[in-house]
């Protein structure tokens, strides 16, 4: 492997981790709130990449589209929780999760049968002229997934420390029962949870979909490396989550450079399981106390 | 703190691993085939009146398509051929001056649906013969039956499997198989290219894995080495880090064997890596599709398709003649322009009315010696040539290489 490569290798796998990083960001906010692995999660970034086409599609320049998909993909998280979650809230965790599986069947079914079977393009937000980084080279794309991973987890991390709203989401996260008898709404907590990670995974995908297309199926991929990186970084901590998305990322690009692509699910996932070994709280995770 | 359940954690992990799957399996269905380029509303009858010119019992032929579904791109254009052709065989006199019906069943893009719709043609409408299936999935389900029944098959699917392994002495093909399009893309890079070094970039399922190992076993009797072999996944959103390895083993040119949207990922990241070797694809891109998703990215890339894409290249004054009366026959009956798929149905109607025309008779066993007697028989995808070993009928020279010009399709030389 020449330098060249090597650089272009860790590049690459940058740029796919950020996409990772961005979902796992999703996860971690519902998380962190509710305790609800999110399995549409990676349907909110689908639904996101294909409204923005549509959007698009209508004549609407790229970044009057790519609100429009942020805030219909929001109403959509929006609707979903007071439809499905809101009335399993008293029911247990598992019940939920159980929910969100059957919710991200029904969204791919729908876009399916709204956006057809074939995978759908969206024009490049700042061309497609590569930027050179010594031998390695990367779309201006990517910059744009970067940039927004890191905006977002800084928006995240000040929100969790220095908002009241904030504080509330790690309240109800710490304890709801508490948090409620100090007057926090906890169902108003969920419902924000869930609208904001709707709206954070819905712009990583109309990010992504100028350089790698959004289909129907797309998510269910997507989803599942964000959940593995939300893990490998420790759920619930946001910097965990870009972590454990970036190194994902550059473990499957090294493992294509290094071993082989038909490999790189497999060794991505052995390091996980590993790491998860040693750390089982994950990259950033704080050891859980227990409780007597 | 969260109570961190380990079982939770790990039943997650399987639930999603296996929505996954179901996703991956989802897209496979469509594999075989290249989407359609022109949609088709068509409007045709299934009118059954028999015209007065033929008379007596109609000579019942079935006929299992995709009608709707996902595969009903293809089975839909395939649908109304298949009823426009009963009508134009009726309104020509009928066979053996009988008229010809052709039930079309649609098993909604479903093998399971194919396999009822079969058996009901076979024991309860008792049907000479069988047109069918759309996909490879759906035929290769309904081969045994029409096997055991002894009924003579003609596919519309391209998956090596269909005629390669048996049961195979009752079913004869249409579409070029997916090998023979490996072997055209393969001709193009030897012969046209001239270059002896390749780089192959295949899908893992089993469009892109089958032709993968198609060009493994031919490239070396052309002389052509193949110095890097990669794969990736269907629903891998980026290819940089294969191509960054193939790069490094000095290519002169690489084959893209895959469907949407992979091979357009592929092109684009080959732009972006500044990788300026030919790039060769399958003739899983052979659709509008692939060029909105690659954009300039597609320019100069080249696959393998049927004549019926570049009527200009047939150069056979008889199957010249039989294309545009097909075009000009669908577009009258439709209103569309036929695509590849309206093509196979087509053939398939006109190849067993053709035999059993010359069977004299509607027996079973006098179809199929018929058909494995045919040869240089005119049709929309080449000219075909059946014997009792070969059930494909077609050849490399049946096939031609497109080039993606200006956003659009044109005959390379």
């Amino acid at each position: 492997m020449s330098f060249d490569q090597f650089l272009q290798y860790i590049v690459s796998g940058i740029t796919n981790g950020s996409i990772y990083a961005l979902t796992a960001l999703g996860f971690t906010l519902i998380y962190n709130a509710t305790d609800i692995i999110n399995f549409a999660q990676g349907e909110f970034v689908m639904l996101g990449g294909l409204t923005a086409v549509s959007l698009h599609r209508l004549g609407l320049p790229l970044p009057v589209a790519f609100c429009g998909a942020v805030l219909i993909v929001m109403l959509v998280g929006i609707i979903f929780e007071l439809l499905a979650i809101r009335p399993l809230l008293k029911a247990s965790v598992l019940a939920q999760i159980i929910v969100t599986i059957g919710a991200s069947l029904a969204f791919r079914t729908f876009a399916m049968i709204f956006w057809g079977r074939d995978s759908l393009p969206l024009p490049a937000f700042s061309g497609e002229t590569p930027i050179k980084i010594f031998g390695a080279r990367m779309t201006p794309q990517s910059l744009w997934v970067m940039g927004l991973t890191l905006v977002i987890v800084v928006a995240l991390q000040l929100f969790y420390r220095r908002t009241l709203a904030g504080k509330a989401v790690r309240a109800c996260s710490v304890n709801p029962e508490a948090a409620r008898l100090m007057g926090i709404s906890y169902s108003r907590v969920v419902l924000i949870s869930f609208a904001v990670s709707a709206a954070i995974s819905a712009a990583g995908g109309v990010l992504i979909t100028p350089s790698s297309f959004m289909g129907y199926g797309s998510g269910a991929m997507i989803g599942l490396k964000g959940f593995a990186a939300a893990i490998l970084g420790g759920l619930g901590s946001p910097i965990g989550a870009v972590l454990g998305g970036l190194a994902l990322g550059v473990l499957e690009s090294l493992a294509v450079g290094v071993v082989s692509a038909g490999y790189k699910d497999a060794v991505a996932f052995l390091i996980l399981l590993a790491v998860l070994f040693v750390r089982p709280q994950g990259l950033m995770g704080q050891r859980p106390v227990e409780k007597v | 703190m969260h109570r961190k359940n380990v079982v939770i954690v790990v039943a997650v992990l399987a639930a999603l691993g296996l929505l996954w799957m179901v996703g991956c399996g989802g897209g496979e269905t469509t594999t075989t085939t290249a989407a359609p380029t022109t949609e088709t509303t068509a409007v045709a009858t299934t009118d059954t009146t028999a015209p007065a010119g033929p008379s007596g019992d109609p000579i019942l032929i079935g006929a299992v398509v995709s009608a709707t579904g996902p595969a009903s791109p293809l089975g839909e254009p395939e649908r109304a051929v298949l009823a426009m052709m009963e009508t134009q065989i009726n309104d020509a006199g009928g066979v053996l001056g009988r008229p010809v019906q052709i039930i079309i069943e649609d098993d909604q893009s479903n093998p399971k649906e194919a396999v009822t719709a079969t058996q009901k043609l076979i024991q309860q409408d008792k049907v000479v013969a069988l047109i069918g299936c759309t996909t490879s999935g759906a035929t290769l389900a309904i081969k045994p039956i029409t096997a055991e029944a002894g009924i003579p098959q003609l596919a519309m699917a391209a998956s090596n499997a269909i005629t390669d392994e048996p049961p195979m002495d009752w079913i004869w093909r249409t579409p070029q198989k997916d090998a023979l399009a490996a072997a055209r893309a393969l001709k193009y890079v030897a012969e046209t290219l001239g270059v002896t070094k390749i780089a192959v970039l295949h899908d893992e399922n089993a469009f892109g894995a089958s032709g993968a190992a198609e060009i493994a076993k031919s490239a070396p009797g052309l002389g052509l080495e193949i110095v890097a072999t990669e794969s990736y996944k269907t629903d891998d959103t980026d290819v940089t880090a294969q191509l960054t390895k193939i790069k490094g083993a000095n290519p002169e040119a690489l084959i893209v064997w895959g469907t949407n949207p992979g091979p357009a990922v592929a092109a684009k990241n080959m732009k972006q890596l500044g990788m300026e070797i030919p790039y060769i694809g399958s003739h899983g891109i052979a659709n509008k599709a692939f060029i909105d998703l690659a954009g300039d990215a597609a320019e100069g890339v080249v696959f393998p398709a049927g004549k019926l894409l570049a009527v200009e290249s047939i150069t056979d004054p008889a199957q010249k003649a039989v294309v545009s009366q097909f075009v000009a026959a669908f577009e009258a009956a439709t209103g569309g322009k036929p695509n590849t798929f309206a093509g196979h149905a087509f053939d398939a109607s006109a190849l067993l009315v053709n035999a059993i025309n010359t069977a004299q008779s509607t027996d079973a066993a006098a179809i199929q010696s018929a058909l494995n007697a045919t040869t240089g028989f005119p049709g929309t995808g080449g000219i075909f040539n059946y014997s009792s070993t070969d059930h494909d009928g077609l050849s490399v020279d049946d096939m031609i290489m497109i080039k993606i010009e200006g956003g659009a399709w044109v005959w390379a030389k």
